[in-house]
């Protein structure tokens, strides 16, 4: 009756198959690694920069110990950080010449060449994807930031631009208004008369569609009240989130860490995690960066160039310095902002086959680039990139034809390297909305080591002072439960590494929790086992009753801790959530464990004798005849 | 080996009144500990600021002391942490908004609080060599959320374990348990504002950890209980759960002795980080063995138990569902 169908044997046997295949990757520990990736769009990584790669290498006699080609980055791996550090310098200075220049405007660095770690496992392991588990900052050292988005910055700025297409479309409609107001949160129109406030409400409903309209009163004047609709405003705030954490990537990519974390977190904050990194400061200075663009026009009549050659600058111009150092009087007024461009590539013009970049506009930006350029024939644009409340000139092209539809070609005077940064500054310029960091933790290398060490410590000093109390005390039932124990402990850090779950030092702490806890079954059902013994079961029928018995207050016992492990895991963030993670992981895996693979032990013991007379289980006590009945309750 | 040679049932419920009076008082004595000094909240969920530091020498706190003070920053907590060489510096969100501290946010157009600023301020006046193993800075907005999502965490485990265990067995059974383990959480809560442990989000999680955990202790004496019931007729209710108790006692005292040997490995060498969720853990730990089988069974009691309750004809069919240990 102690016996299992083969087929249960065979799936106890995959399952620690399985098990250690992706568990075994966390013991080779990680090696130091150089990973290049291209800083730029335009820039691929190919074949040729992994020749390359190697031919530096072995041009300096460094030997690397592997070398790993995927999509976005070529990464080898050296022996010791010394090797490391050497190859890091040689391959930086190799593939980014330009970083020696003096003048950082002039750098031109197309790679991006940052430390990282590799783990060690054999490649047939990583082909299973049999990866380790990844490591959290408060393990590995380094910064996290989280970044509340502004939305209500995000939806005035939209309300702004949506005025300005207001008056854009009422003007040429021809629909006369007695003035635009943007208010808090919503667009006042006034009107005279109720005709035209009617007309004023079909055109706007026909051209933005963003905007809900309610009419009102404002003393004699007919009022009409123009708010953001929630779907827009929801698509607004999308947007704003999805613009910043583009950005975020663009700037952190520039700073050469590797495997950096830039996530959503809720409907309104960005997370940014960068391992390794020490100095919080550079980070936030780089990603803070508020850039943005603006298109104005150059002042170039023939008087406001006379002022300018007496040493003047002219009324309502402004002097920039263009690329390159050459200045340039341009417009105070702007025309198009940023917020109108959706895409910027570069490219080739057409007939001249000059570089180029390529905008593409929305179709707010489409009509007003229309008008502007069709008012402008022949006359010098300028497009400015702001940051930090200075702008440079990135180009101030002539204008020769109007322009429609939306599709813009910025070229002249530029090389294929410089309309591929414009297209990339362009793209990745500004940010959508202003940010507010709300969290800020760092965390020292030597700390992170630390935190492993004693996690592992502890889980390993409470599993033994366990294994020896339990095989004290159950003999080798103990052994099997000491076993079961393990491999619990085995498939919850295989499917911790298979699911590629953030480890951190509270999930440490839940996994010796969790063993803690598991042990609980196993003790549940070798008492019952004892009991039926000593109730005078045959040792067989002992076993049998025991595991049946057992498992209901095991299911019992598992589910109550479950509902805990869940509700941490719903309403539980950050470290809460590492911990519930692996918690509700190990209450399931230690169900399999303790239930059918500690019975599957005990079948192969036992379950093939005949005339069992006794298991190891320890001293089965039973009082002596004649004394009460002992509290056992027969089944 | 047997450690519980018990030859006749354990007349628990004898001395429930005693039992109960003793949870009354450490329960009141808690609450007035919870009231009178409060917990002390991390910084997870008060906002604040928390740098630890390295010096190469025996850290200066006087120095550090008296130049936050001079900068405005009051009663700032600057403490050594494990050695004399490191030091510990915590900051609450309210003194924050001092000027020499913070600086002006260009994207948000308003002053905000930098923590480099103020780490270097601090770090400068505590000797040679200072440097940063941990800083780590928490804004209003998440605290809040936090100790929100926390309580809100706290009472779904509540209603979901009574919804469970109402469902097993039935409404004393479940408002039997959930006070007493309630009682444990309070009580494990009142250690904490007493000794004025530091209480985080790890602590939090201990804390409802431990919750689920020693549920089930309660579990299997009820499960227990309703088998003496349907096994031995003519037991007074006393009697059935003296019966259930003693006949579960050696496998309540193993399995969380086995949880307190990984546990106090934990305490041992976890280090500070894991101190203080170790330390919930193993009140938990102790006050769940007792309340959830000497607090909960009298409740039980008191609650108007009786066979009808349990043994219901419908319910025959199940009679051997149950599990009994």
């Amino acid at each position: 009756m102690n016996r299992y169908p083969f087929w249960k044997y065979l799936i106890i046997g995959l399952a620690l198959l399985l098990g250690l295949i992706y568990t075994t990757p966390n013991f080779f520990g990680e090696a130091p690694a150089v990973q290049v990736s291209s800083a730029k769009a335009t820039i691929k990584v190919d074949d040729t920069l992994r020749t390359r790669v190697e031919a530096v290498l072995k041009g300096a006699a460094i030997e690397s110990t592997g070398l790993f080609f995927d999509a976005n980055s070529i990464k080898a791996r050296f022996r010791d950080t010394d090797t490391q550090l050497k190859a890091r310098d040689l391959l930086d200075s190799a593939l980014n010449p330009d970083k020696k220049k003096p003048n950082p405007e002039d750098r031109d660095e197309p790679y991006t060449v940052a430390l990282n770690l590799l783990s060690n496992s054999p490649k047939w392991l990583t082909s299973l994807r049999a990866l380790p588990m990844y490591l959290g900052l408060d393990l590995r050292g380094g910064v996290h930031f989280l970044y509340q988005v502004d939305m209500k910055a995000a939806l005035t700025k939209r309300l702004d631009a949506l005025t300005g297409d207001l008056r854009t479309l009422l003007r040429d409609k021809n629909v006369r208004h007695n003035g635009i107001d943007r208010q808090s949160g919503a667009i006042i129109i006034k009107f005279r008369d109720e005709a035209t406030r009617t007309r004023a409400k079909a055109a706007i409903t026909d051209a933005i569609a963003d905007l809900a309209l309610q009419d009102g009163n404002d003393g004699a004047d007919l009022k009409l009240t123009a708010t953001i609709k929630p779907e827009a405003e929801r698509r607004v705030q999308e947007s704003a989130i999805r613009q910043n954490i583009t950005t975020f990537n663009n700037r952190v990519n520039a700073l050469g860490v590797a495997e950096p974390v830039i996530q959503q977190q809720g409907a309104d904050r960005i997370v940014v995690q960068l391992p390794g990194v020490q100095d919080p400061a550079q980070v936030k200075a780089i990603l803070g960066r508020t850039a943005s663009l603006e298109l104005r026009m150059v002042c170039e009549s023939p008087e406001e160039s006379a002022t300018y050659a007496s040493g003047q600058i002219p009324f309502g111009c402004e002097k920039y310095a263009e690329r390159g150092g050459v200045p340039i009087l341009v417009r105070k007024q702007v025309q198009l902002t940023g917020d109108r461009l959706t895409d910027a590539q570069p490219g080739f013009d057409n007939q001249t086959q000059e570089p180029a970049v390529h905008l593409a506009l929305d179709s707010q930006g489409a009509r007003i680039f229309k008008d502007l350029t069709r008012d402008n024939v022949g006359k010098r644009m300028a497009i400015l990139l702001v940051e930090k409340g200075r702008g440079e000139v990135v180009t101030a092209p002539v204008i020769r034809t109007e322009i429609g539809g939306g599709r813009v070609q910025i070229s002249g005077r530029m090389t294929t390297q410089e309309a591929s940064d414009v297209a990339l500054l362009l793209r990745s310029g500004a940010l959508a909305a202003p940010m507010e960091i709300i969290e800020e933790r760092t965390i020292g290398p030597s700390l992170g080591a630390d935190n492993i060490a004693k996690g592992f410590r502890s889980t390993m000093y409470g599993f033994a002072a366990i294994a020896v109390f339990m095989i004290g005390y159950y003999t080798l039932f103990g052994l099997i439960s000491v076993i079961a124990l393990a491999s619990n402990l085995l498939f919850l850090i295989a499917l911790l590494s298979l699911l590629q779950a953030t480890l951190t030092l509270p999930g440490i702490a839940a996994i010796a929790l969790t063993l803690g806890m598991a042990i609980d079954a196993n003790v549940l059902i070798n008492e019952r086992i004892r009991e039926e013994l000593r109730a005078g079961a045959s040792p067989q029928m002992a076993i049998t009753t025991g595991y049946e018995r057992a498992f209901g207050t095991i299911l019992d016992s598992n589910v109550t801790t479950l509902i805990a492990g869940l509700a941490l895991l719903i309403f539980g963030s950050g470290a809460i959530r590492g911990f519930a993670v692996v918690h509700c992981l190990g209450i399931l895996t230690s169900i399999f464990s303790s239930v059918v693979l500690s019975r599957g032990l005990v079948n192969l013991v036992y379950g093939s004798r005949k005339k069992l007379t006794h298991v190891s289980i320890g001293e089965v006590w039973r009082p002596p005849a004649g004394e009460a009945k002992p509290p056992v309750v027969q089944a | 080996m047997e450690f519980f040679r018990i030859r006749r049932d354990i007349p628990f419920m004898k001395h429930a009144l005693v039992f109960n009076v003793i949870s009354l008082v450490t329960f009141v004595l808690a609450v007035v500990f919870l009231v009178t000094r409060g917990l002390n909240f991390s910084i997870e969920f008060t906002g604040g600021l928390v740098i630890e530091a390295r010096y190469e020498q025996a850290a200066n706190l006087e120095g550090i002391r008296t130049a936050l003070d001079r900068s405005g920053v009051h009663e700032p907590q600057v403490q050594n942490f494990g050695t004399s060489r490191d030091i510990m510096i915590r900051l609450a969100l309210k003194d924050v908004n001092i000027p020499s501290i913070s600086k002006f946010d260009e994207q948000t157009r308003k002053q905000v609080f930098d923590p480099e600023k103020f780490t270097a301020l601090a770090l400068a006046q505590g000797g040679a060599g200072g440097k940063i193993t941990r800083v780590e800075f928490v804004g209003p907005q998440v605290g809040r959320e936090l100790a929100a999502d926390g309580a809100l965490a706290l009472l779904v485990v509540i209603a979901g374990i009574m919804a469970y265990l109402a469902m097993r067995f039935e409404w004393k059974f479940s408002l039997a348990a959930i006070i007493a383990n309630l009682h444990d959480v309070v009580i494990i809560l009142g250690f904490f504002a007493f000794f004025q442990w530091e209480f985080s989000l790890s602590v939090l999680a201990a804390v409802l950890a431990v919750l689920g955990y020693s549920v089930n202790e309660s579990v299997v004496v009820f499960d227990r209980v309703r088998e003496t019931f349907r096994k031995r007729r003519g037991l007074a209710v006393p009697e059935v759960i003296n019966h259930a108790i003693t006949s579960t006692i050696s496998r309540t005292i193993i399995t969380h002795g086995s949880t307190q040997l990984m546990v106090t490995s934990m305490l041992i060498f976890g280090g500070p980080t894991l101190h203080y969720f170790s330390l919930a853990l193993t009140i938990g730990i102790l006050f769940g063995i007792y309340s959830s089988v000497l607090v909960a069974s009298p409740m039980v009691m008191w609650l108007g138990l009786s066979r009808e309750d349990l043994i219901k004809p419908v319910r025959d069919k199940t009679a051997n569902d149950g599990a009994v240990v």
